[in-house]
Formats: C-alpha cells, sequence, structure tokens
C-alpha cells in the first residue's frame, strides 16, 4: 500500500466524493488559491472551480448556517473551520438549527454536513488556536463526532461522513497532517461508531484518539520491555460511542485508563468511564479506572508550558505504570 | 414609551383603486376575494389559538400574528410552490398564505401526532419540507443563517427558484444579519430577505435598540435594493414582494423589503403589555389590514356585507374543522420518544 500523509488523505477524500458526486461541495476561508490554513484543499479550486470550492467572508456563524441550508434543500456540504475555536463562532447554526432540524421537524428533515475542524495544542499558537473542544459537540444529540488518528481512518472515515445523512463534526489534529500511513489506493470506506484496537494487549486498556494515539503507541512500545502489554483502543468516533468494543477489551484487560488532550473537566474520558461502570466490563476491573488528560488551563504560549499543558510519551508511561502496578 | 415613526415616507403608494391594482399586478378579481378570505382565515387561526390557550388546551407558547395578515398575504400570493420560505417564530399567518394544511398546523400547535412535526415542534418549528416549508424558526435571526445557504443550493442546481426569508426587527440586530446580507449579496444569491418590522422584539421598540432605522439603510450599505414599505396595505406589500422575487429570479442578486405592521397581541403568553400604551395599540387597530383591504373591496363593488359575512363563517369553520382534527388526533407515542434524533 502507498504511504500518503493525513492531509493528502483528508484532501483525497474529498476530491473522490466531489468527483463521485455533484452534490458535494467545501466551502470555508482561504480554501481557494491559498489551499486552506493548513493546505487541505491545495489544487482543488482548478479542479472544481469557485462555485463547488467556495472561498468566503470570515462568518464562521453565516458558514456553518449556509451549510445547513444547503443540505436541507439537498445538497452535501463540507465545511472547513480554519481552527476548531473558531466553531464556537458557529455554535448557534450547528446546535440550534443542524443539530435540531431532523427531530423538531419530525423525522422529515435531513442535514447531510460536514464540518471539518483542526484542534490541538503543539503548534504555539496559543490559547485561541489550540483547543480541543470535541466534547462540546458530543454533548448535542443529532451531531455526530468523528476524530481520525491516522491517514487511513481519515480517509475512511471522512468518506463515510460525507455519505452520512447527519451533520458531523470532523476533527482533525493540526499536528497530525504531516504525519504518515498506509492508504489503499482503491475506493474504501470505515463505519461511523467502529472503533479500531491499535494495538493489542493483555494488561492495561488505553482508550484514545487523535495525536494521543501516536503518543500511546510510542509509550506502549517502551512499556513492552518492561513487560507491561498495553491494549489501545481508538474509537475513531466519538459520538456514537463504540463502548461494546472498550468494554470488551476491558473485560480481557481488567484496567482502564482514558487519554486526551482536551481539558478534564466534563471531557469525554468520563463519559468513557462512566460507560464502563454502567457495563458489565465493571465487574472485570482489577484497578481503579484513571484518566490522563489536559491540565485545566487555557493553552498557554511558551514552548515548555505548552507542553507541560497536555498528556506526553512520559506522562503516558509513568500513568500507564502507576494503573498496572495499582501504585499511585 | 409609544413608538416613533420609523420612516415618513413609504416606498410604496398606498392602495386606493384596487381593480387598477389588482390589474397591474396582474390579479384577477377571484384572487383578491381569495386573498381576503386567507387573512379572514389567518385572523380566525390566530384567535383561535388564544381561546385553546384560555382554555389550558396549549401546553407551551405561541406568538400571534394578529395585525399582521396584510404581511403573510402579501408574501403568500406572490411565491410559487417550487419558491422557498424559511420563517420566524410569528410564523403561522404566512404558512396559512403559503397553502399549508391548517389541520396539521393546529395539531402541531396541539402537540399531536397528525401535526406536521408530529407534535415534536410546536408553534414555533411548524415546517413542511416537502413543500419547501423550511420552518418556523424558534432562534431571532436563525433563517438568516439558512438562507444563503438555500440562495447556493438554488444557484447550483441552476433553477429559477427564489428563497425568502423572514425576520422580525429584533433579528436585524443580531450579527448574522451582517453576515447573512453580506454572503448574499457577494455571491448574488436569489434570496429575498423580508424584515417584517412591527415596531417591538419583544417588548423591545425598535427604535430603542437600534441605532439608525430602517433598515434598508442597513441593507443599501451592502448594495442591496431596499425598500420600505407599508405591511397593512397587501397589495402593496404583493407589488414589491412581486418587484423583489423577479429580481432574486433573474440572477440579479438577494432584495431586502422592510414591511411595516404592528402586532396586536403580546409578544407570548408572558406578555402584560406593560412597554406600550393601549392608544397606541388602539391607533394601530384602526390601521387593521384586514378592514383595510375589505373597504378596498366594497368601494370596487367586488363584495357585499352578506359575502363578507359569509367569508366569516366559512373560515371559523374551517378552524374549527382543524380544533375538531387536532383534538380527535392521537398524542405521540412515548415509545417513539428517540426516533429521528439521526437519519
Amino acid at each position: 500500500m502507498p504511504e500518503i500523509t493525513y492531509r493528502e488523505a483528508i484532501h483525497d477524500a474529498m476530491v473522490e466524493e466531489m468527483r463521485r458526486d455533484e452534490q458535494v461541495f467545501l466551502m470555508g476561508e482561504d480554501i481557494g488559491v491559498y489551499g486552506g490554513a493548513f493546505g487541505v484543499s491545495a489544487g482543488m479550486l482548478d479542479e472544481f472551480g469557485p462555485e463547488r470550492v467556495r472561498v468566503t467572508p470570515i462568518s464562521e456563524c453565516c458558514i456553518v448556517g449556509s451549510a445547513t441550508g444547503a443540505a436541507l434543500v439537498g445538497m452535501r456540504p463540507i465545511v472547513e473551520i480554519m481552527f476548531m475555536d473558531f466553531s464556537m463562532l458557529a455554535m448557534e447554526p450547528l446546535v440550534n438549527q443542524a443539530a435540531k432540524a431532523r427531530y423538531m421537524f419530525g423525522g422529515k428533515a435531513q442535514v447531510p454536513m460536514v464540518v471539518r475542524m483542526p484542534n490541538g495544542s503543539g503548534s504555539g499558537a496559543a490559547a485561541q488556536h489550540s483547543q480541543c473542544l470535541e466534547t462540546l459537540f458530543m454533548h448535542i444529540p443529532g451531531l455526530k463526532v468523528v476524530a481520525p488518528s491516522t491517514p487511513y481512518d481519515a480517509k475512511g472515515l471522512l468518506i463515510s461522513s460525507i455519505r452520512d445523512l447527519n451533520p458531523v463534526c470532523f476533527v482533525e489534529h493540526k499536528m497530525l497532517y504531516k504525519s504518515k500511513g498506509e492508504v489503499p489506493e482503491g475506493e474504501y470506506s470505515i463505519p461511523l461508531g467502529v472503533a479500531d484496537i491499535k494495538r493489542e494487549g493483555i494488561d492495561i486498556t488505553v482508550v484514545t484518539t487523535g495525536i494521543m494515539v501516536h503518543k500511546s503507541l510510542d509509550a506502549a512500545e517502551k512499556l513492552s520491555t518492561e513487560g507491561i502489554s498495553v491494549e489501545i483502543v481508538d474509537p475513531r468516533t466519538l459520538r456514537p460511542l463504540d463502548v461494546e468494543t472498550i468494554a470488551k477489551s476491558v473485560k480481557k484487560t481488567g484496567r482502564l485508563l482514558v487519554v486526551h488532550e482536551a481539558v478534564k473537566t466534563a471531557g469525554w474520558a468520563g463519559e468513557v468511564m462512566a460507560s464502563i461502570s454502567e457495563s458489565p466490563a465493571w465487574d472485570y476491573l482489577d484497578t481503579p479506572m484513571r484518566r490522563l488528560t489536559g491540565k485545566d488551563i487555557p493553552i498557554p504560549y511558551n514552548r515548555i508550558l505548552e507542553r507541560a499543558a497536555v498528556p506526553q510519551e512520559e506522562d503516558i508511561i509513568r500513568e500507564i505504570r502507576a494503573v498496572v502496578k495499582n501504585e499511585y | 414609551m409609544g413608538t416613533k415613526k420609523i420612516k415618513e415616507k413609504y416606498d410604496n403608494k398606498p392602495t386606493t383603486d384596487i381593480l387598477n391594482k389588482a390589474d397591474e399586478l396582474g390579479l384577477t378579481k377571484e384572487n383578491l376575494i381569495e386573498m381576503y378570505q386567507t387573512m379572514v382565515e389567518i385572523r380566525h387561526f390566530e384567535e383561535m389559538a388564544t381561546k385553546l390557550y384560555a382554555l389550558g388546551k396549549v401546553h407551551g407558547t405561541m406568538h400571534l400574528s394578529i395585525g399582521q395578515e396584510g404581511v403573510a398575504i402579501g408574501t403568500g400570493t406572490v411565491m410559487r410552490d417550487t419558491d422557498y420560505l424559511i420563517n420566524h417564530h410569528r410564523g403561522h399567518g404566512h404558512f396559512i398564505a403559503s397553502d399549508a394544511d391548517v389541520n396539521k398546523m393546529m395539531a402541531e400547535f396541539l402537540g399531536k401526532e397528525t401535526g406536521f412535526c408530529h407534535g415534536r415542534g410546536g408553534s414555533m418549528h411548524i415546517a413542511d419540507i416537502s413543500a419547501n416549508n423550511l420552518g418556523a424558526n424558534g432562534i431571532v435571526g436563525g433563517g438568516m443563517e439558512l438562507a444563503p445557504g438555500v440562495g447556493i443550493a438554488i444557484q447550483m442546481k441552476k433553477t429559477d427558484q427564489v428563497a425568502l426569508v423572514i425576520f422580525g426587527d429584533g433579528a436585524a440586530n443580531e450579527g448574522i444579519f451582517h453576515e447573512s446580507l453580506n454572503m448574499s449579496a457577494i455571491w448574488k444569491l436569489p434570496v429575498v430577505y423580508l424584515c417584517e418590522n412591527n415596531h417591538y422584539g419583544m417588548s423591545a421598540a425598535v427604535e430603542k435598540v437600534s441605532a439608525k432605522v430602517p433598515f434598508t439603510h442597513r441593507a443599501e450599505s451592502y448594495g442591496i435594493p431596499a425598500y420600505f414599505i407599508d405591511g397593512n396595505d397587501a397589495l402593496a406589500v404583493v407589488e414589491f414582494m412581486q418587484k423583489a422575487v423577479n429580481h432574486a429570479r433573474s440572477g440579479l442578486g438577494p432584495v431586502f423589503l422592510e414591511v411595516e405592521t404592528y402586532r396586536w397581541m403580546g409578544h407570548s403568553k408572558s406578555d402584560r403589555n406593560l412597554y406600550r400604551t393601549k392608544e397606541e395599540i388602539e391607533m394601530w387597530k384602526k390601521k387593521d389590514p384586514i378592514k383595510r383591504f375589505e373597504n378596498l373591496l366594497l368601494e370596487a363593488n367586488l363584495i357585499d356585507k352578506t359575502q363578507i359575512e359569509e367569508i366569516d363563517k366559512k373560515m371559523e369553520k374551517v378552524i374549527e374543522k382543524a380544533v375538531e382534527f387536532a383534538e380527535n388526533s392521537p398524542e405521540p407515542d412515548v415509545k417513539n420518544l428517540t426516533e429521528w434524533v439521526y437519519a
């Protein structure tokens, strides 16, 4: 299989879907000649023209609102929000319009729309360009939330998201854009709501998404030399969440650590742990469930501080050891 | 207290000779009678809503449009079935004027399974997607978010449809007002913006909460043709709706209509009218759009007192039948509570 970057995978998914279906179009800020702030849509304007690669004013509320309107009448818009932080300007159409239309109109409307948004710290962009806000969207019935960690997942999940009949928040970690991975040449898709075991193990289950999958994989590799066998479950879709796969893994390992970059309070680690505590997997736990998350602070600018604000490989190693040895 | 004049003069001439005017607008005598009849129907629907509320039969709230029927009929008369309607929370009138089934509307108002939204939406979310009625909206300015997107879809599908978005004077002070008008203007989208200025956003008098009125100034600053119209003159609304819709349909871009009218009733069920005087309300009641249309019909001998009474009785009956239909309809089944969250 050829290796491509996470950025190329997302680009290719959009291009292939736009070639396949005329209703699919992309809208967002600086996505034309500029190619998008992270270069994801580079070249797409040339192929599809300004109507289908629609460069918008800086009007996040109206961009997402318009996408919702277009989707309600049969189009399949993809929106690029330049940084996930800016999606806060579009909460109204996402939460009150797109997510509600189907239910409040009695099942007669559908909003097939994808809102792509880069999240995450690590680029020195500080408090308003670095957040992981996926939990906010998980809280809204009617929205789906997808957060791929590899080029393979990114492409397959984006294709499914575009074909889905619901509004999907597609969360791309900005520090993964350059990461590479194998992606098959032919058409494929990955169903939403299905977790993936990124590494098999028997001593502890680590549930994580996005860039933390890679940090956890590195941590697991190092821990294997100490005889600790880590299983890494990547939900890939946060809503709907594949509790079944997570529970199955916990039953096998008897231990659970949830790792995410988002801040701790009301973060999705709590949702995973609550789901496990309600499931039969609870009886299989040998040690208390733990979470390792971003600190409860805005992301700072300084390189050292920024690094310390979110879980790093060494933190994950330390936390896994603590859970496995039940020593805190 | 009390509302100042929003603007000295309307951009329309007042309708005096109804036959002449109808001729100019391409309306037949039958069309005029139908318009009158629909306005009476809207009035009966709204009065029935108050009555049902007083009887304790309404679970939620309602936003009544009594006094604003001239706007509703003016839009409904001009829009084609294939056009899109994006409505605001005070939307009963516009739906009736666009031929919505009043049985299903009343059933939705009473939260029944047979309602347009199977009782999930209520008065504030009545929609009929299959008839291009994209819903009333509970968020002030919500429709203005959606409208450019509907315009984009029309433009991309290369049809000659138009999207009509109706919002109140309150929505003109939402940030989306700027974003939406700007976006429709830059892409010349087939969107007609209709600001139904009824003088109050809930209790806030429009001139007290807006730096400058009328809002046509704001639309003009985006290069959008804008007109200030007497909303209680139904044929004036028709005239400018035709102008606006033709403009948008021919690919020339959006048009902005600010249509002045007045809400006789409170904002919603909690309103005790503390922010305006009885005299002001009475003054506007004298400008009743239905009576005004009726007088024009009488002057032109298109109708007589007996026919007026007959129409009144007939429309009252239509609404009573709607209530009967709604009351005899089943409640939604709780077992379907969680259906339709996702497609």
